[in-house]
């Protein structure tokens, strides 16, 4: 029993966290950075973070993931890191050569106060940046939100920097901001796109980068990722389609602010309904018709929804996780008749609760839904010890509870450091929700088989 | 040929070329993708074995996240260190300092899981705000009447190595605290083992088969009460000479306890730890069953071994690892399966280390300090090699190149120390390099070959 410590009794606790559900920002930032082509992520502060994140996203998945720090030292505690951030500007450019450095800080170099645009123009100033190379930057204390700020920060930082609405004229294609999901489903949103002949840019876009086809030669820049003409573009496009209010949203309300692109802000198209959305959306926008093929997929993700109903009716759900993927999450399970009766976010928002309670508001379950300080892997142990679950949906970090209370897991959201499958397959549109039912599916049933008297085990099910 | 930033160039050397004058122990340049981690992080690979202390964090919530679980230091008891504590410092923490809320978290934490003593890592921003950490745990020390020992780990202050140094430290405050009759004459402290894949229990097991009491794991499997009596043991073995080497010293400065320096991975290295020490305590009956031990379990594995070495000789190896001894047993170990390592780096390796490697190694091999990925993989490429063993920023760099791969670090699945680590480090090795998917990857060649 790894987690035999835990106490049923929920007190309220004055400070502390136990077995957090968020991690920091940069470790965000560096992820949306990657999703830019020809980018190295920076981090601004000692060496110990950047490794630290980047060993994660290695481990979640299982590429290398490139970044460079500007290795803080005493001195630069004290002084502040301008001369650490300037030389290791030089030192990238010369050594690795990108076409863009995306430099976020740290809670150390927040702390000291250093002035980062103010840096890059000092840089700027003292021809450190070669010719047709960029720079762009975001803040990202981690003392402040969580990873999923950081990433929704340096997805703004994208606009900022990049969208133009220089033609003057509206150009024929919509941006679309996937927030953090995995390489794979950037994959499928673009193809589903593909599908009703829209033209997009999305952005960020980590596939092609962090689910690179084995070659054989290591590419530091793989080729994938959003190129920054096509950011420039942003600009001009019909309108922004942001999925994922926490993640997305900032960019896309940016974006309108910066250069008159209307947004829509959708939740992530996880799940048969908020798909439709998507969907529907970009039909509206561009006045298109959904083709066949669309409307098939999601006629068998709606075949597979009644066909297996029985196996999901009224099971109790235990989700954690970050927040755009737990409120899209979570009306999917009503959707399957399932009940998402605990929601764990570390994630700070008084917004995610709103969101939550729109879904689940009207369900005949009661639900315990915490988001932000003592919103743990903690407080969720002790909820499912005072009343069980029957299924629990989440990161790797759930594996724990599933093991000591022999609940089954079904991995979904960051990170997962222990199962392959979620950086290739999907989970968005209506086939990520076949693959979600799927992932659900087999785990209550093979616990069925599993536990059921022998003389109930069934061949057929 | 690889591209080396200026800075870098005395950090690289290449067997028969040159003169010996190896720079390391730098400070890893600004701008890059060094594969060095920060004080904090050395203490906490040091101290978290410690299975019945209590962890704390101090700071925001990234540096105990990432810190949570992630290398399996195994413990026959309690799994009290395999949870993860933080104060979760927020923005209006950075601005009023933190110390309220770390002895409120203390007071909790203590009250809640009883534990036998209670770490508290400093982080960087901790340094920065200026929180009194010693003296929160000295008032929480007093109150509850539980050890609480600051750990000075911002990570802005060094590399790994300096969190090693504020570790030991730490430990050198318990160390003498309780009494230490009863403790057999033939006794040691295994020091420098953290117990990845249940390595301490082979080697106690080996030591214990030889009449050698053991009191303390330093720090595998480690509990707070052994280490309050360590320096009751006549001999300290240490391994892993960077991390602990510390504690060694002031253990012989203060109880004149003197120390080994031994490594239990390759069937050469693992027998000499063994020889020593009934050597240290001149006792022929101790040799004798020590060489006992080495002859039964050596002719337990070899067959085995001998079955994949045809299969291995001549092959290439490339090592880069955090320890430069790990590298000196590492490239023994490669020997005996007939492998030739071409490439040998580590994060934190000192001159004399670099030139040990270098008397050790073939020419042309190559010795690197502080790598990169960049000149990692530059190196790799031009070496040609079948095997890459490292840690996890190492593994997919090897993937990437269609290479065999091998975690000699944290994220390693089974023991590869001892004798029977020994084989199976040999069925690893023997597997990725044999593995048939290398048919369908096109190999970058080595660069002399590709000139013919
Ligand atoms: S929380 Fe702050 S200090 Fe800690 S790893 Fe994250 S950025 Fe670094
Ligand atoms: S460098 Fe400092 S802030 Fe970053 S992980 Fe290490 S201790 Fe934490």
């Amino acid at each position: 029993m790894l987690l035999r410590h835990t106490s049923s009794e929920v007190q309220q606790r004055g400070a502390l966290t136990i077995n957090p559900a968020k991690t920091c920002q940069p470790i965000g930032a560096m992820y949306a950075a990657l999703g830019i082509h020809g980018c190295m992520p920076h981090s601004h502060g000692s060496q110990g973070c950047c490794a630290y994140h980047r060993s994660a996203l290695t481990r979640h998945y299982k590429e290398p993931a490139m970044a460079t720090t500007s290795s803080f030292t005493e001195g630069a505690s004290v002084f502040g890191g301008q001369a650490n951030l300037v030389a290791a500007i030089n030192n990238i450019f010369t050594i690795y050569n990108p076409d863009i450095i995306a430099v976020h800080t740290t809670c150390l170099s927040e702390t000291i106060g250093d002035d980062i645009p103010q840096i890059i123009q000092r840089a700027e100033s003292d021809g450190k940046i070669p010719e047709g190379k960029l720079l762009i930057h975001c803040n990202t204390p981690s003392y402040v939100g969580s990873h999923v700020t950081g990433f929704a920060n340096m997805v703004k930082s994208m606009v900022t920097y990049f969208s133009e609405s220089g033609s003057g004229k509206k150009l024929n294609q919509v941006n679309i901001i996937p927030g953090w999901v995995e390489p794979a489903d950037m994959r499928e949103i673009k193809r589903l796109c593909g599908e009703m002949g829209v033209k997009t840019v999305i952005f960020p876009d980590t596939s092609g980068v962090l689910d690179v086809a084995m070659t054989g030669k290591a590419e530091h820049f793989p080729k994938g990722g959003v190129t920054v003409e096509a950011l420039k573009t942003t600009g001009d496009s019909k309108a922004t389609i942001a999925l994922g209010e926490v993640t997305s949203g900032p960019a896309a309300k940016a974006l309108d602010v910066k250069c008159n692109v209307p947004c829509e802000i959708l939740d992530l198209p996880i799940g048969l309904a908020a798909t439709d959305r998507f969907i529907d959306t970009l039909r509206k926008i561009l006045h298109i018709e959904v083709p066949e093929t669309v409307t098939e997929q999601r006629g068998r993700l709606l075949d597979m929804i009644m066909d297996t109903q029985q196996y999901t009716y009224k099971k109790r759900v235990a989700l954690w996780g970050d927040p755009d993927q737990l409120v899209a999450l979570a009306e999917f399970l009503v959707l399957l008749d399932m009940e998402p009766v605990y929601i764990v976010t570390g994630t700070p928002g008084k917004n995610f609760l709103k969101r939550i309670e729109k879904v689940i508001g009207n369900c005949a379950f009661k639900a315990e839904v915490k988001a932000g300080a003592g919103a743990d892997m903690y407080l969720m142990h002790q909820w499912i010890k005072n009343e069980k679950v029957d299924l629990l949906i989440g990161n790797t970090y759930g594996k724990y509870i599933s093991r000591d209370e022999d609940i089954p897991l079904v991995r979904f959201g960051f990170p997962i450091f222990d199962r392959v499958g979620h950086q290739y397959f999907p989970t968005v549109g209506y086939r990520g929700g076949m693959r979600l039912l799927e992932m659900i599916l087999n785990v209550l049933l093979d616990r069925q088989d599993r536990d059921c008297p022998e003389e109930s085990f069934e061949l057929v099910m | 040929m690889v591209r080396i930033l200026d800075e870098r160039r005395q950090q690289v050397y290449r067997k028969g070329q040159g003169s010996f004058n190896m720079t390391c122990e730098k400070k890893s340049l600004a701008g890059a993708v060094s594969q060095r981690a920060c004080v904090f992080c050395g203490s906490r690979v040091v101290l978290y074995p410690i299975a019945d202390a209590l962890h704390l964090v101090h700071g925001p919530i990234g540096c105990a996240a990432y810190t949570w679980d992630i290398r399996g230091a195994l413990s026959s008891g309690p799994q009290l260190h395999r949870l993860s504590f933080s104060t979760d410092l927020r923005e209006m923490d950075v601005i009023q300092g933190g110390e309220k809320k770390l002895y409120n978290s203390l007071v909790e934490l203590i009250d809640e899981y009883q534990p036998k003593a209670a770490f508290v890592y400093a982080t960087c921003i901790v340094g920065l705000i200026g929180d009194d950490v010693d003296a929160i745990c000295r008032k929480v020390s007093s109150e509850k009447n539980i050890t609480v020992l600051p750990v000075h780990s911002e990570g802005f202050c060094g590399s790994k190595k300096e969190g090693y140094r504020a570790a030991c430290d730490a430990l050198y405050k318990l160390v003498g605290t309780a009494p230490a009759d009863g403790v057999s004459r033939h006794s040691i402290n295994i020091m420098g083992d953290f117990n990845l894949a249940g390595e301490i229990w082979l080697i106690r097991e080996y030591y214990n088969r030889m009449g050698v009491e053991v009191v303390a794991n330093i720090t595998g499997d480690g509990r707070v009460a052994d280490i309050r009596r360590m320096h009751a043991a006549s001999l300290n073995v240490v391994q892993c000479s960077g991390s602990i080497i510390h504690l060694a010293r002031k253990l012989e400065e203060k109880y004149g306890r003197p120390y080994i320096r031994v490594s239990y991975f390759g069937i050469e290295d693992m027998a000499k730890a063994l020889y020593d020490v009934a050597e240290f305590f001149d006792d022929p009956v101790m040799m004798e069953k020590a060489e006992q031990i080495v002859r039964s379990e050596v002719a337990a594995i070899m067959p085995e071994i001998r079955r994949y070495r045809k299969d291995l000789v001549g092959r290439k190896a490339a090592v880069y690892v955090g320890g430069a001894f790990k590298a000196f047993s590492l490239v023994r170990a490669l020997r005996l399966l007939g492998m030739r390592t071409v490439l040998v780096g580590s994060q934190t390796g000192n001159q004399d280390d670099y030139r040990q490697l270098r008397d050790m190694c073939d020419a042309g091999t190559i010795i690197v300090d502080d790598s990169n990925p960049l000149e990692l993989c530059g190196f790799l490429k031009e070496k040609g090699c079948d095997i890459f063993i490292g840690g996890v920023k190492e593994r997919p760099i090897a993937y990437k190149l269609g290479l065999g791969f091998c975690d000699h670090n944290h994220e390693r699945k089974q023991a590869l120390a001892g004798f029977t680590g020994m084989l199976n480090f040999a069925r690893e090795v023997y597997a990725t390099v044999t593995s048939p998917v290398w048919q369908f990857v096109r190999r970058p060649q080595p660069a002399q070959e590709n000139k013919k």
